[in-house]
């Protein structure tokens, strides 16, 4: 099990290497979107990467209800296991 | 019991000539712009797209065919009379019936050929390779003409910004025949049906739609396996392969299994989607036909192929370019 903290640097790691997102950035009110210029289908990379790092599953009908870095971040907590 | 008898056949399989077919018609992304809300900027850094061919009502997927075809054959050095099998990989054709391989081959002078069209979605090309290899091994074909068609724009809602960006027209073939040393390798192919759905004419509609991320993630995620098995089944790895060509969906896509397959710097990347768009079945062979005729490629080059797309279906290949 990851702690919050641990999830979020993996999280920010991952949105440097997928979308170039500086991870001071990838704070969790920031929506992937609107302010960190994530297209969705750089959303499918991070969401497969997510699901390697964190052995999670995300399914695109899911992926489409995460909106900001605080919606990864507490999928991740939820299904992680 | 009566034993049957089976003809010879031949070591290997190998591909003589390329040859292409680009509608006249240019579109580019400035020229979507005017009619829907699109822009350049939107369209390049989600497909990787410039431009794209749209064919004009007289280029049809029969006139499109035979010109690539006839390309092809006069790149092969061989007649006409020398082919004894068409295959036109298409998912696109104007009707259910007929058939247009036979036709095709009857523009072309081909005599009495077998001849059939194949629908595997943006693998056809490489199905259909696969096909003649293994007809001309086996001695039931000598010398295949193997066409890759689609007029993929009569089955696109051109106002919808979601696909009319991406897809487009053209033809491009192969002329493949018998050879001592085997210069397609096995072809390494599939299908996820229960994905049947992500490229589809939904019901009661006349354009296709798809599942975008779906299939991005499909392509990014299943495919890369597919490759690295194409390669060991022909006995190469990623340092041998020169040219890497697959299936013209996305420029993304090719970049990223460019990356995971660790390919040498000195690989060529097949990027003609940049100026052609997707062209379904059509874009491997016009692909490979643009990199010779640039110089790009050259001739006993190692190519990685793959198509995969509707259905879903994908085929990974491993070729010697003629």
């Amino acid at each position: 099990m990851s702690s919050t903290q641990e999830i979020q640097s993996g999280l920010a790691e991952i949105l440097e290497e997928v979308a170039g997102v500086s991870p001071a950035d990838a704070t969790p009110e920031k929506s992937f979107t609107e302010d960190l210029d994530v297209d969705s289908l750089s959303m499918v990379e991070i969401a497969t990467a997510v699901e390697d790092k964190f052995g999670v599953a995300i399914p695109d009908d899911q992926l489409a209800n995460i909106k900001t870095v605080g919606d990864a971040m507490s999928f991740i907590e939820k299904n992680q296991g | 019991m009566t034993r049957l008898q089976l003809p010879a056949g031949a070591p290997g399989a190998r591909i003589l000539g390329f040859g292409s077919y680009r509608p006249r018609r240019r579109v580019t992304n400035h020229d979507l712009a005017q009619r829907m809300d699109t822009n350049d900027e939107w369209v390049q850094s989600r497909v990787g797209i410039a431009e794209r061919r749209w064919a004009e009502p007289d280029e049809t997927l029969v006139e499109m065919s035979v010109a690539a075809g006839g390309k092809a054959l006069a790149a092969s050095g061989l007649d006409a009379g020398d082919i004894d099998l068409v295959l036109l990989a298409t998912t696109s054709p104007p009707k259910a019936i007929p058939g247009l391989a036979p036709r095709i081959a009857y523009q072309l002078g081909v005599p009495r050929p077998g001849a059939f069209d194949l629908n595997a979605g943006c693998a056809g090309w490489c199905y259909a390779l696969s096909a003649a290899a293994d007809a001309i091994r086996s001695g039931t074909a000598r010398n295949a003409l193997v066409i890759g068609g689609e007029r993929l724009t009569d089955y696109t809602n051109l106002d919808d910004r979601a696909t009319a960006v991406i897809f487009a027209d053209g033809a491009g073939a192969a002329v493949v025949s018998a050879s001592d040393e085997p210069a397609i390798g096995p072809a390494v192919w599939g299908s996820d049906g229960d994905l049947h759905e992500a490229i589809a004419i939904p019901p009661d509609e006349t354009g296709m739609s798809m599942a975008g991320q779906a299939v991005y993630r499909w392509a990014t995620t299943k495919l890369t396996d597919t490759l690295v098995e194409a390669m060991r089944r022909a006995g190469v790895g990623p340092d041998d392969i020169d040219v890497f060509a697959p299936h013209q969906a996305n420029l993304r896509i090719i970049e990223l299994m460019a990356k995971r397959l660790k390919l040498p710097e000195r690989t060529v990347i097949a990027r003609d989607i940049v100026r052609s768009g997707n062209t379904s079945s059509a874009s491997v062979p016009l692909a490979l036909s643009a990199l010779q005729e640039s110089g790009e490629s050259k001739s006993g080059d190692v190519a990685l192929l793959l198509g995969y797309g509707a259905g879903l279906t994908f085929a990974g290949q491993v070729v010697v370019l003629p």
